[in-house]
């Protein structure tokens, strides 16, 4: 399993700088949104993985005493979900208003800003 | 997508869906749920509802642009993340009634911030989704 | 010790920014309700300082959890003395956006952004967590994103797309650091990292861990190799935007830097010198890019890369006095950088164009706003009883000490060109004949502006020439000052304690 998500990782790590470097503004977007995944799982995965062992304490004990998930990792990576699902949805209304505006995809074309003399 | 058995079903899915979401929302402490959840919910209610009767139908069956809920919702989960620090306790500490109510159970500022929670992502969600269909 | 209410910077802001939604179409009573907030705020940041200098860091665990499995809020000198120059800048920010900013902008919530914005500075500055940083850090750039774009003109979007890039990216390189940190020692409290990490012997793969935090806040803080989005972004968004962005948005990237590589990362020889060299490098591209360029918020922005350098460079040479350096040009620099945009601002309401070439003749026109934007230029540069002088004095007493000479080189290289671009702003601005420039439709002028409006563009430079004419020729409060954070930095046992409490074991 572990063998299996690290693959799972680096492979989404490399297609997300793969794409982040093409010159169109959609496939920057995806790229993004690839290396975005990757961290998510990388957390997941450095939390260590156990399986079938929630962290939930019997009532009848005090406290966890056999081995147990980590709880820490799923928060952590809620949190980046939910906070990439934000900046990715303001990201693509950004090219797409971009797209509107420039009329073009190709990242090489967006020259106005170095263009300013005023 | 205006079939007449999905436009039927979505007219009874609408209130189930948000009765649902509100459950989801109580049972959130200390079963899985909550207030983010519980909202996703609901707005999918209203997403639902505005694919089988049209965009308009659905604002029209909202009254207020939903975007009001944004400031509504922070507000509460402001407050009840705030008021422990009346009592000299630290922010978001849960602080919670003595005796439980009947239905809901114990009452605590948890729920409250839920409550934005919830308001807040139905405000969002909204937002974003009738703004993009809007503009596509 | 603990106190609850340290946190009150973070949630005051926060509570303007949701007054101000409930007031989302009534744009006046925007303006009223942010100056009369930011002024609050001032406030409650001079009594967040004064309440550390006097009790030492105070802490507060959110929810009541105990740290280190709780997030903790840590304030000390450091952390009170970030939140004070928040509130200065975001107050002189927000009272000259009520006359800058179209109310076009304004009905797009420019307002309840900005104080979004100032939370999350707030609570990047507060936080003790690690991943809580990461969150404050995503609130900053979602707000400072929205701000960069509010308004939608075609520069701005290009700008915004390349702003957007490098920050989410650096993003995924902070989280992946954080990944990578938590899986190594198993904590995200700062504090207990401090102590988890340094008994890790592994120290390869600490160190990789060290530069991947070092790419993704540099991305944040522009240094040498990953500044280009900053002079292709800043100069595109309204010049108030631009002052809070050039001001301090840089700057919580090097407080970040500054926090981890004292904290948790102690720079061994390695990454003292790879900070040394990008600090050099930095000094001088953003010094040789300044001279270039003709607009003279490029110019600007440049300069805050250059600036960025001497920051970078005290924390890579590591001693107390280097660091008193450090934190120094840190205070100076966000008043200077702050009020250069503003003045920016204004001379674009002027003229209408901030062409240096095109522009002129403002010296003999307007004596007394020259005498103003005299004070935030001249003191950038340096030049004796101003502000930037007493930094700099340190940083190269710091890398005398430590035989650092070609790092001396770089650093009276970067004064040099400062001056050498300031002089030429002012020459060109200032002293040379006014060329006549053809009046534009869109640019709505000073003079058309009401009084009101007037004084709201002038009263905050004028805040703010006088902050930084208080730092420089009373440099004694804010040596002592730099030179109590820098010891709490160099010896942070003081701040492990104060948040881990006495030592506990471990189960």
């Amino acid at each position: 399993m572990e063998l299996l998500l690290v693959i799972l990782i680096g492979l989404l790590y490399a297609s997300g700088i793969f794409m982040m470097l093409r010159r169109s503004m959609v496939k920057l977007i995806i790229g993004l949104i690839l290396l975005g995944n990757g961290a998510n799982m990388l957390i997941f995965l450095l939390g260590r993985i156990v399986k079938g062992k929630p962290p939930i304490i019997e009532s009848s004990a005090k406290m966890l005493t056999e081995i147990y998930a980590d709880p820490v990792p799923q928060a952590l990576i809620l949190t980046a979900i939910v906070i990439s699902f934000g900046l990715q949805s303001f990201a693509i209304i950004l090219v797409k208003r971009a797209y509107k505006i420039t009329d073009t995809d190709d990242l090489d074309e967006l020259n106005t800003t170095d263009e300013i003399y005023e | 997508m205006k079939t007449i058995i999905f436009k039927t079903a979505s007219t009874y899915l609408l209130p189930l869906l948000i009765l649902f979401s509100v459950f989801i929302l109580l049972r959130g402490h200390y079963l899985p749920g909550g207030g983010f959840v519980g909202g996703l919910i609901a707005s999918i209610a209203f997403v639902i509802h505005s694919f089988a009767n049209g965009l308009e139908q659905t604002k029209s069956l909202i009254k207020f642009h939903p975007g009001f809920l944004m400031p509504i919702g922070l507000c509460i989960a402001l407050l009840s993340g705030a008021a422990p620090l009346l009592v000299g306790q630290s922010f978001m500490t849960g602080l919670w009634f003595e005796d439980p109510l009947p239905v809901i159970g114990m009452v605590g500022s948890a729920l409250f911030f839920d409550t934005g929670v919830y308001l807040v992502v139905i405000g969002v969600t909204l937002t974003i989704i009738f703004t993009i269909s809007e503009t596509l | 010790m603990n106190n609850p209410y340290i946190i009150l910077p973070v949630i005051f802001q926060l509570f303007t920014a949701v007054l101000l939604l409930f007031f989302w179409f009534r744009v006046n009573a925007q303006r009223l309700i942010t100056i009369i907030c930011s002024l609050i705020s001032l406030g409650i940041a001079i009594w967040l300082l004064k309440e550390v200098y006097q009790n030492g860091i105070l802490t507060m665990q959110a929810g009541g959890w105990k740290a280190p499995f709780g997030i903790t809020f840590v304030a000390d000198v450091f952390s009170a003395t970030m939140v004070l120059l928040t509130a200065i800048s975001g107050m002189a920010v927000a009272i000259f956006s009520t006359g800058s900013i179209r109310n076009a902008r304004l009905k797009f919530g420019y307002f309840p952004i900005l104080n979004f914005l100032l939370m999350g500075l707030n609570g990047a500055f507060l936080t003790g967590d690690i991943f809580n940083l990461y969150v404050w850090f995503e609130i900053i750039i979602i707000a400072s994103f929205v701000l960069i774009t509010i308004g939608g003109e075609k520069a701005q979007i290009e700008g915004a797309i390349k702003y957007v890039t490098m920050n989410l990216l650096a993003s995924a390189i902070f989280l992946t650091a954080i990944a990578i940190l938590y899986g190594m020692a198993g904590s995200l409290n700062m504090a207990d990292l401090s102590e988890q990490v340094a008994q890790i012997e592994n120290r390869g793969l600490v160190n990789v861990v060290a530069i991947l935090f070092l790419v993704g806040f540099g991305i944040k803080s522009a240094i040498f190799p990953l500044y280009f989005w900053l002079p292709a972004s800043y100069h595109t968004p309204p010049p108030a935007i631009s002052a809070i962005f050039g001001g301090l948005l840089t700057k919580v990237g090097v407080y970040a830097l500054l926090r981890i590589f004292t904290l948790i990362f102690i720079p061994d020889a390695f990454l003292s010198n790879l900070l040394i060299v990008l600090a050099a490098m930095t000094i001088l591209s953003g010094g040789l890019g300044a001279i270039l360029q003709v607009n003279m918020r490029k110019i600007f922005s440049y300069l805050i890369v250059c600036h960025i350098g001497f920051m970078i460079a005290g924390l890579g040479i590591y001693t107390e006095l280097a660091l008193v350096g450090a934190i120094f040009y840190l205070i100076h620099d966000i008043i200077v950088k702050t009020n250069l945009f503003l003045v920016s601002g204004l001379i674009f309401k002027l003229k209408g164009t901030l062409n240096i070439e095109k522009l002129g003749g403002i010296y003999k026109k307007y004596p007394k706003f020259s005498l103003l934007m005299a004070i935030p230029l001249f003191s950038l540069v340096g030049i004796p009883p101003l502000s930037g002088f007493w930094a700099k004095l340190f940083l190269i007493q710091g890398s005398y000490l430590e035989g650092q000479y070609t790092l001396i080189g770089f650093i009276l290289l970067g004064s040099f060109l400062t001056l050498w671009v300031i002089a030429k702003v002012w020459s060109e601005v200032f002293w040379k004949d006014a060329v006549n420039l053809p009046k534009k439709i869109n640019v709505k002028y000073f003079r058309e502006l009401k009084p009101l409006k007037q004084w709201a563009m002038v009263i905050p430079i004028v805040l703010l020439a006088a902050t930084s004419l208080y730092i420089g020729l009373a440099a004694e409060h804010i040596i002592l000052l730099s030179k109590q954070i820098a010891a709490e930095l160099i010896d942070p046992s003081a701040y492990i304690e104060a948040v881990l409490g006495s030592k506990t074991t471990m189960p």
